[in-house]
């Protein structure tokens, strides 16, 4: 499904980033740094609303001619980025939505791991094997 | 007009527009004709006829063929107008209204509908009625118009739907189904409604790539084969002109391709979007477009030559920004730059990747193939648009230019890029910024123009660098890298390539190769030899562990400190270090504690391993270069009342958290900061770093005492020379110099006196070397000898504490100086040893001076400590011991604690007379006692003291107390007062050795006035007739005080000489009942006079009431000696006497402390008073002292028997 996703440190440098072994993983980089900069945008742009009731999920950040780009962001202003293939029409908002949530929710799972300390990259296992499955679901 | 329409769809104001044309049978649409726009919708009649006649015979038929062609063609919406005039009405006033021409018409046709006929009167002329009939035909026309469009419109919505229905029979074209909804769409436009003309738009826009997406997942329709066939055509969206006539007509001809369609379709969405004001949609929705149309191109599996889609996405791009640009002011477009940067940026994009393919980047220009391509790509523009070819800027003309040569590929591309970048960098998109500057930078390398490629990779790698994106920053690096050894920048070239070298995201061979460039560098044989490049160190290698030996990381003047660095190579290969040095701060410590011995012994828990912090290399973000936070508490209290006025916190480190962040570490080598002072370096030669950890060991001899902290760490390879600037956290080396020094102090927390006991010796050699023969010289003391045991050893630790040797000691006494001839030593060493010391008492006078001369003004103290914390009295013995490093002789006190306390008391049994000593054990140690005597020391051969102690040994342990009573038994007459000497021999209960002669505890002390003068009896007798005393009731107490000996010198002073020969003594008796049993009625005390004479009895009656039942003790009976006022002379002697006595009523009364501190309240009251009266005739009390006076009735009681009327009960609840 996706082509990469990437997990963003509130100060934005990654704590996770994996693409599809095939492609160019520097590609992907470029594209998740720069994905960055409309997430910053929507995040501001969110700021005033009240917190507890914001989105987290940002929508589709900007699309390219290969790849749309997927955020979201928690509220504690880690991102999630996820490169889907732009060919892969049946993505929907919805698919999207909820492998967000589930990218949210092993996240969390990592975060309450008392051994992980917030802000190191994330080496887990359950983590990998997670967004193996969601980038090996090809449609 | 309103419209309502149906299934509630809300009311609008609508504009409807329509033509008259002349009936022709030919114009009605047929069955399934799809046009709406020319749809006749409402079909009206208009006839002048006002004759009936006439009507009857042309008009009625002409009607009714009408009618009939319009029924078959089932359409019913029509209008029958009659037009009448003023001017046949009135020739014809006599006919009836019913049979007017109207109501004729009505009849015939209008049978249901009878609003189908209007009747416009006199049109051309100006009257209200004429202007009436106008109104009322027109709003008659409107209302049908609509009804008629409504219903019309609805039959096309269904017809539309139903068609669509039917989009997946075999036969069904998208064309055509186009076209409809379009006419649809052009309907709603024509209404004003683009909104709803969007949807359709939308729609078509929807079913389209429904259907393209199904085609992609196999579902292929095929009408969509038809839209496959190869682009040839790539000339861009056209959104100057609404309709785009061209491309609609190649739909309506099924030939158009999927670009037309998609052009099309997008020219109109932008025109109703723009028609709605919403330029920023056009632009998301182009970006959307042309992103989409690309994948379905590909998806359809289009052939598209090369080039042809970028172009295509080119001139879209370029199209749909000057089309907003000419519907929006530039403060709007300014101000929305968000929704058009895209564009710009893709368009920049694909300018630069036909640049690439046309080979207009490359230093040589295009060759012939690229020439070729390029002559095909134009080809596919096809020729300039007509309503363009005048502008003087259109994207067809742009692009034309900048395929046409290098030059102007570069000044179009630079330009556009230019923009992009500061679009967004206006807009604040920092890293979109960036990436468009690489990809110029790139650029600008295949130009060969490095110089101005630097600044935009230094750019982006800034950008990369401070967010911590590693494989982003190692790329960028190596374009930098390439750039930079382009641009000969020799420093910088080696830095990067060194980070590159240790970048774990680069493959091994490229880390070699960037390795391999530094080593070719330095080994390179410069002429110029001095100059040497300094790179720091972080990205070589990393400092991880430094490791002390000792571990404290202190040594002392000449001893030897090693130093042992973790060194972790970043390098993908061995690498030959020609010297690795560390650079040493000295300085001179004026706080000298840390480099003492002593402070080594004490801080011996760090194991001298110091871990630096661990940096990822080259990734370092600079939010871990930042110090933490160093926060404390902070209060302030006002200075008057310390109550609290503010409290805070405050930040201890703000001069380096708010420091401003340097800029990029790869520019700012120091080249100040180079090599310190050359006079401390610690210097390791020729050294081979292997890929990972290195362990490097420096030797240290240490030379001057002060506090080394290294500073720099320099490797150098060849000309090359890897830099730390600074060692964090601050690793520090001490190099003391100390001065000898004898420590004397006991084995155990305190010395006792009179028993050997074990002192350590501690000589703390410091700078001096033991040689053989250096003594120690101890002057000797008489009451502290020295004893030694000739197998005692001496131990020689080093300074840490290591035990290092054991020789014996020699130790020679003479009779004034002990000499203790110490073992060899080297300097820095600690040479302990242990002798036994013993304080002796030395005479029995000297305790005894002591205790008599402390008596007086201690005794009460001392008692009174005693009482509190049973301390034990000190002695200091100073021992003068003279060092072989030094001319002055050291002075030491050593402490000595006396164990025992003694206590003597004298007590009597009517002239029986014994002498009690209680010795107190104070010190933690058990005693064996033995060979306790008392002796009188004055020579008085008719006193005889004979001990009633059972055991002639007794152990004593500690904290306890044993007694010794002695009887004291006379022939003679007794002395007034008796010096006694009490000593008992003492040894450590646990020693077996009894060898030593150990002096025995003596304590000395006087007995005065102890022989019995008076007996005083008490005796209590019920009231007669009772047999029992009875409380409340009287009994008579009779005291009888007998003297018992004559005249003796001890009562000389106070006898009073009477006439008649004989002596008396006045005495003052006093009845006291402390305990309150008794209450004493009448005279309680009396002063009688008492002959001095033995036997002479005197008694005293009195009546006491017990206040208690039971078995009550006697009230106490006391006397004193009642001294007239005469006694002038003896103010002197009474005065000390009268203390005395105090004291020793004290000691009588130790344990009955109410009791005694009764008296001597009272007393201390008598004593106030006589000071007071002292020139006064008054007679005075003074007490007796112990043993003159004997209570045999002391501790008697009687029976006190409850009275039988007794109403009052107390309990006393304690």
């Amino acid at each position: 499904m996706a082509v990469c996703i990437a997990v963003i440190a509130k100060e934005n440098y990654p704590l996770y980033i994996r693409s599809v072994p095939t492609e160019n993983e520097l590609k992907f980089h470029y594209t998740v740094h720069t994905s960055l900069d409309v997430v910053d945008e929507k995040i501001s742009a969110m700021g005033k609303a009240l917190v507890d009731q914001r989105e987290l999920y940002l929508g589709l950040l900007y699309p390219t001619e290969d790849y749309k780009v997927y955020g979201y962001v928690t509220n504690s202003k880690v991102k999630f980025v996820m490169v889907v293939d732009s060919s892969n029409t049946a993505l929907r908002d919805n698919e999207i939505r909820s492998m967000f949530r589930k990218l949210h929710n092993s996240y969390t799972d990592i975060m309450c791991n008392p051994f992980y300390n917030p802000g190191d990259r994330i080496h887990s296992r359950a983590f990998d094997t997670m967004v193996n499955s969601m980038m090996m679901q090809v449609c | 007009m309103e419209w309502r329409r149906s299934y509630g769809r809300a009311p609008k104001m609508i504009h409807l527009e329509s033509n008259f044309v002349q009936f022709k049978e030919e114009l009605l649409p047929k069955e399934g004709n799809k046009a709406l726009l020319t749809f006749p919708f409402l079909h009206i009649y208009w006839t002048e006829c006002g004759d009936t006649e006439l009507y009857k015979t042309t008009v009625k038929d002409d009607i009714t063929k009408w009618q009939n062609v319009l029924k078959a063609h089932s359409s019913v919406d029509w209008l029958i107008v009659v037009v009448e005039s003023d001017a046949k009405k009135k020739n014809k006033t006599n006919i009836l209204p019913r049979t007017s021409i109207v109501d004729k018409i009505r009849n015939d046709f209008c049978n249901k509908q009878s609003d189908r006929c209007v009747v416009l009167s006199d049109p051309l002329k100006d009257s209200s009625r004429s202007q009436e009939s106008w109104n009322a035909f027109l709003t008659k026309l409107r209302t049908l118009l609509l009804m008629s469009f409504t219903k019309n419109l609805g039959k096309f919505e269904d017809d539309m739907r139903t068609l669509r229905e039917k989009r997946t029979e075999p036969g069904w074209s998208f064309c055509e189904y186009f076209m409809v909804q379009e006419e649809l769409a052009f309907v709603f436009e024509m209404l004003q409604q683009f909104e709803d003309a969007l949807v359709q738009y939308d729609e078509l826009d929807a079913l389209f790539s429904q259907y393209v997406v199904n085609f992609g997942a196999g579902d292929g329709a095929n009408w969509l084969t038809f839209f496959c066939q190869p682009v040839r055509s790539w000339n861009g969206l056209i959104l100057r002109k609404p309709i785009d006539m061209e491309k609609r007509e190649l739909i309506q001809n099924q030939e158009a391709t999927l670009l037309d369609l998609r052009s099309y379709l997008f020219s109109r969405q932008c025109t109703l979007l723009i028609f709605l004001q919403r330029p920023w949609e056009v632009s998301q929705r182009a970006l959307e477009l042309l992103h989409n149309c690309v994948q379905e191109l590909k998806l359809l599996e289009v052939s598209v030559p090369p080039g042809a889609l970028d172009c295509w996405v080119f001139l879209s791009c370029l199209e749909v920004l000057q089309r907003i640009e000419g519907c929006c002011d530039r403060a709007q477009i300014e101000a929305n730059v968000s929704h058009t940067v895209g564009l710009w940026s893709y368009a920049t994009e694909k300018l630069k990747s036909l640049g690439y393919l046309c080979g207009l980047v490359s230093e040589k220009g295009p060759n012939s193939e690229d020439l070729n391509r390029t002559v095909d790509l134009l080809a596919g523009l096809g020729a300039e648009r007509p309503e363009t070819a005048n502008a003087s800027q259109s994207p067809y003309k742009k692009l034309k230019e900048a395929l046409s040569s290098v030059e102007a590929f570069e000044k179009h591309y630079l330009d556009l890029s230019h923009a992009t970048i500061e679009m967004y960098t206006n807009i604040g998109r920092i890293r979109s910024a960036k990436l468009v500057g690489k990809d110029l930078a790139e650029f600008y390398m295949r130009k060969k123009g490095p110089q101005k490629a630097e600044v935009y990779l230094q750019g982006a790698l800034k950008t990369y660098l401070a967010e911590g994106w590693a494989l982003l920053v190692t790329h960028t690096r190596k374009q930098l890298a390439e750039c930079q050894k382009q641009l000969g920048q020799i420093e910088n070239y080696l830095q990067t390539s060194s980070l590159l070298a240790g970048d774990n995201h680069l493959t091994e061979e490229e880390r070699k190769r960037f390795c391999q460039e530094i080593l070719d560098f330095a080994n390179q044989q410069a002429e110029n030899q001095a100059q040497k490049v300094i790179l720091p160190m972080h990205s070589f290698a990393q400092l991880k562990t430094l490791h002390f030996d000792p571990p404290n990381a202190v040594v002392h003047v000449g001893g030897k400190l090693s130093i042992e660095l973790t060194l972790l190579s970043q390098m993908p290969i061995p690498v030959h270090v020609d010297q690795v040095a560390i650079h040493v701060h000295f300085s001179i410590e004026k706080n000298s504690y840390r480099k003492t011995a002593e402070w080594l012994t004490k801080h011996k828990t760090s194991n001298g391993v110091i871990t630096f912090p661990n940096e990822i290399p080259g990734v370092s973000l600079q939010r871990n270069n930042l110090p933490a936070l160093e926060l404390y508490e902070m209060y302030e209290r006002s200075p008057s009342d310390n109550s609290l006025n503010t409290a805070g916190i405050i930040c201890k480190n703000v001069h380096m958290l708010l420091r401003r962040q340097e800029s990029s570490s790869s520019l700012d080598v120091p080249s100040g900061l180079t090599l310190e002072d050359g006079a401390h370096v610690l210097k390791c030669n020729n050294l081979t770093l292997e890929p990972g950890d290195n362990k490097i060991t420096f030797d240290i001899q240490a030379k001057e005492p002060g506090t080394y902290t290294l500073r720099q760490l320099c490797t150098s390879v060849g000309k090359v020379q890897f830099v730390l600037l600074h060692i964090y956290p601050i690793v520090q080396y001490d190099v003391y110099s100390q001065e000898p020094q004898l420590k004397v102090e006991p084995m155990t927390e305190s010395l006792l006196a009179g028993i050997p006991q074990k002192v350590k010796f501690t000589v703390t050699t410091g700078h001096y070397a033991m040689k053989s023969g250096d003594t120690l010289q101890l002057s000797n003391a008489d009451a502290m000898p020295i004893l030694y045991h000739p197998e005692s050893k001496a131990v020689i630790y080093s300074n840490t504490r290591e035990k290092i040797s054991e020789s014996s000691l020699r130790i020679q006494s003479s009779e004034k100086i002990t000499s203790i001839s110490l073992p060899v030593a080297p300097a820095y060493h600690v040479i302990e040893f242990e002798l036994e010391v013993m304080y002796l008492p030395s005479a029995t006078e000297s305790a005894v001076v002591k205790e008599n001369s402390a008596n007086k003004e201690n005794h009460r103290k001392n008692k009174e400590k005693q009482k509190q914390d049973n301390c034990m009295a000190t002695v200091d013995q100073k021992v003068t011991i003279d060092c072989p490093w030094s001319i002055y002789s050291t002075i030491i006190a050593l402490t000595f604690c006396i164990p025992f306390n003694a206590k003597h008391s004298l007590l009597s049994a009517g002239k029986r007379k014994y002498v009690q000593v209680c010795v107190q054990n104070l010190s933690e140690l058990c005693f064996q006692l033995s060979d306790y005597s008392l002796k009188n020391s004055a020579e008085c051969t008719d006193l005889q003291l004979v001990p009633l102690n059972p055991a002639s040994q007794q152990v004593m342990y500690s904290k306890q107390s044993i007694f010794f009573v002695w009887e004291l038994k006379w022939t003679k007459e007794l002395p007034l007062s008796l010096q006694c000497l009490f000593s008992v021999s003492f040894c450590p209960a646990t020693s077996e050795e009894q060898s030593l002669t150990l002096k025995p505890f003596t304590y000395g002390f006087q007995v005065e006035n102890f022989f019995t003068l008076y007996h005083v009896k008490t005796e209590i007798f019920p009231p007669l007739d009772a047999e029992y005393c009875k409380t409340g009731s009287l009994c008579s107490l009779e005291v009888s005080i007998t003297r018992l000996v004559e005249l003796s010198e001890v009562d000389r002073d106070e006898a009073l000489t009477e006439s008649d020969g004989y002596c008396t003594t006045k005495l003052m008796y006093e009845v006291v009942d402390n305990s309150s049993n008794w209450a004493v009625c009448g005279k309680s005390s009396g002063v009688i006079s008492m002959p001095v004479a033995p036997r002479a009895t005197h008694k005293v009656h009195m009546e006491v009431m017990p206040l208690f039942a039971g078995y009550l003790p006697f009230p106490d009976v006391r006397l004193f000696k009642y001294l007239p006022h005469h006694s002038a002379h003896s103010m002197q002697l009474d005065a000390d006497s009268w203390i005395e006595n105090d004291n020793l009523s004290v000691d009588k009364n130790v344990d009955d402390q109410a009791d005694s501190s009764s008296i001597r309240s009272r007393g201390s009251l008598h004593s106030t008073a006589s000071g007071e009266h002292k020139g006064l005739p008054m007679p005075r009390l003074q007490p007796f002292s112990p043993g003159q006076v004997f209570n045999s009735s002391t501790g008697m009681q009687i029976l006190v028997i409850p009275s039988k009327d007794d109403h009052v009960l107390e309990v006393n609840v304690t």
